[in-house]
């Protein structure tokens, strides 16, 4: 057993304070374990998100000693004990009470994403993918959505207004899952370059840093993404080997058209 | 209208009020976050003020015949300009540049570096405190990041990667004629051949380790089944993109190692041992 401050964040929308809790903690308690005890013992009214306790729901994110953490998966014994351990609700989003924050603003750059556009499947009325095209978006799908890396991103955690056109790393790595999916006919890298933000990025891999399920979401996502926006936008060689070869995706308006009306692109084309 | 229009979901308004939580101070970071961003900005300056230096000097870069040997700095190869010692410079010459010749052939590794993604967090981080580090607020009122000019010219950085790897050809041939020990005897290895064979491997591993590589080598494909060739590329880099870190701290140490030992040895200060 070992004596501990905790200095956890009060408050709400109209204002808050640090309050201090001395506790103890037992060996190989999580910072959510001393959090619990808390509010079972020293604070009922405390609010806290969490659920399963096993770093696999994302609910508990909250940033301890300054950066974003699950709270089920921060031991104790990893932090220093000699000066409180601060716990402060996420700063990207806006606060509800204590430790939960407001992360709608996730769920709606979610609901702007365009969706999943299969192509026309096989002669047998099925969709097939080998195996190794399967591998290459298992990663994305990792994601817990703890929405750290949205916190910890200083385009939205710095500066509101950016909030408008910046969809963040998680999304991003939603985006970059649909773009390399090879049944995909959707077209979203103009998308990404004017409305959601990617530019806005700047590779500081803050995200790839606090991502709980270590998803390389700079190197394989953000970054990708960028070059890929760059051989639609930015690259005269590339746009003119498309034009030569004729080898592109469908652009975002020819897919969207496709999919209501097959035969008028097949007429335009 | 953007062409998005017609595959893009109808637009639920986002709301962003709501005040934030926590107090408002910089960070509520103790640890010594201060120090990695200081050491980087430390290494690029005394990188930045030897290669000015040196790029400069326009003299000692190239080891001759004289010496028995054929070594040349990589911030003078190849050597183009009109003031190029003999035995230096191949036959092409830009005959107007009567400046130092490093000044030419220096822009196709800054361009490559200054665009690189990992150079970019480093000096984003270390000199334009965007941020710092994570967790510390940024120190800019207002942020585009890179959609506007100056810093939409990163998108140029796959351009900088086919220059720098025909730069690496050229280093490549360096370090082969350094094998030469003209009039010596043919052919043997000095320590100044492992210098620049050693220079000329890590330079070509930084690069390929690029991600503007790993993209057209195979990362832009979609579906890989289909294009086994680009996914056997793809494959390789991608573990090598992974150390892009390291290899960039390490090449460009090297690479201003390796002039520096041209440069002692070509001004005499040590002689170039053979090795065999």
């Amino acid at each position: 057993m070992a004596e501990v401050v905790m200095r956890i964040w009060r408050g709400d929308s109209e204002g808050g304070e640090f309050q201090d809790f001395p506790t103890q903690v037992s060996e190989g308690e999580v910072v959510l374990d001393v959090v619990h005890r808390i509010q079972a013992e020293d604070a009922p009214d405390l609010a806290c998100r969490w659920n399963c306790k096993a770093g696999k729901c994302g609910s508990c994110s909250a940033e301890i000693n300054g950066l974003p953490h699950l709270m089920c998966m921060t031991r104790m014994d990893t932090l220093p004990t000699e000066e409180p351990v601060v716990i402060a609700p996420m700063k990207t989003f806006p606060i509800i009470r204590d430790l939960v924050t407001d992360v709608s603003f996730n769920y709606e750059m979610a609901r702007r994403l365009p969706p999943f556009a299969p192509k026309e499947p096989g002669p047998d009325g099925t969709y097939r993918m080998q195996q190794i095209d399967v591998e290459r978006g298992q990663e994305f799908r990792k994601c817990i959505e703890c929405f750290m890396c949205q916190d910890i991103c200083h385009v939205i955690r710095d500066h509101e207004e950016n909030k408008e056109h910046y969809a963040g790393p998680r999304l991003f790595i939603r985006y970059m899952e649909l773009e390399s999916h090879p049944l995909d006919t959707n077209d979203r890298r103009e998308l990404l370059r004017e409305e959601m933000g990617l530019g806005y990025c700047n590779i500081t891999k803050c995200c790839t840093e606090v991502c709980p399920e270590h998803i390389k979401i700079t190197d394989n996502a953000i970054i990708p993404l960028k070059e890929r926006v760059v051989d639609a936008s930015y690259d005269p060689v590339a746009w003119l080997g498309r034009k030569i070869l004729r080898r592109t995706k469908k652009t975002a308006t020819e897919a969207a058209n496709y999919r209501t009306d097959p035969k008028t692109v097949k007429a335009s084309q | 209208m953007s062409t998005q229009e017609g595959i893009r979901p109808a637009p639920v308004p986002l709301v962003l009020g709501g005040a934030r939580g926590g107090p408002r101070v910089r960070t509520l970071r103790r640890d010594s976050w201060k120090r990695s961003p200081l050491i980087t900005q430390g290494y690029l300056l005394l990188f930045v003020v030897y290669a000015t230096w040196a790029a400069f000097q326009n003299s000692n870069y190239y080891v001759g015949a004289s010496s028995h040997r054929d070594l040349i700095s990589p911030f003078y190869s190849p050597c183009v300009g009109a003031s190029c010692v003999p035995g230096s410079h191949g036959s092409f010459l830009l005959h107007w540049w009567t400046y130092s010749p490093a000044l030419v052939i220096l822009i196709i590794p800054l361009g490559f570096r200054v665009t690189c993604y990992y150079y970019r967090k480093a000096y984003y981080r270390s000199f334009w405190h965007s941020p710092q580090a994570c967790g510390v607020t940024d120190g800019h009122k207002k942020y585009t990041g890179e959609t506007r000019f100056p810093l939409i010219i990163q998108n140029i950085h796959r351009y900088f990667f086919v220059l720098g790897v025909l730069l690496n050809i050229m280093l490549t041939i360096d370090a082969v004629m350094a094998f030469r020990m003209p009039g010596a005897g043919g052919i043997g290895v000095s320590v100044g051949t492992i210098v620049l064979c050693a220079n000329a491997v890590l330079l070509w591993f930084y690069s390929v380790s690029c991600h503007a590589c790993r993209h057209l080598c195979g990362g832009h494909v979609n579906e890989f089944s289909k294009h086994p060739v680009r996914h056997g590329l793809w494959k390789i880099i991608t573990p090598l993109n992974a150390k892009h870190m390291q290899l960039a701290w390490v090449s460009l140490s090297f690479v201003a190692l390796t002039d520096l030992y041209v440069r002692l040895v070509a001004s005499g200060v040590i002689t170039d041992p053979k090795i065999f």
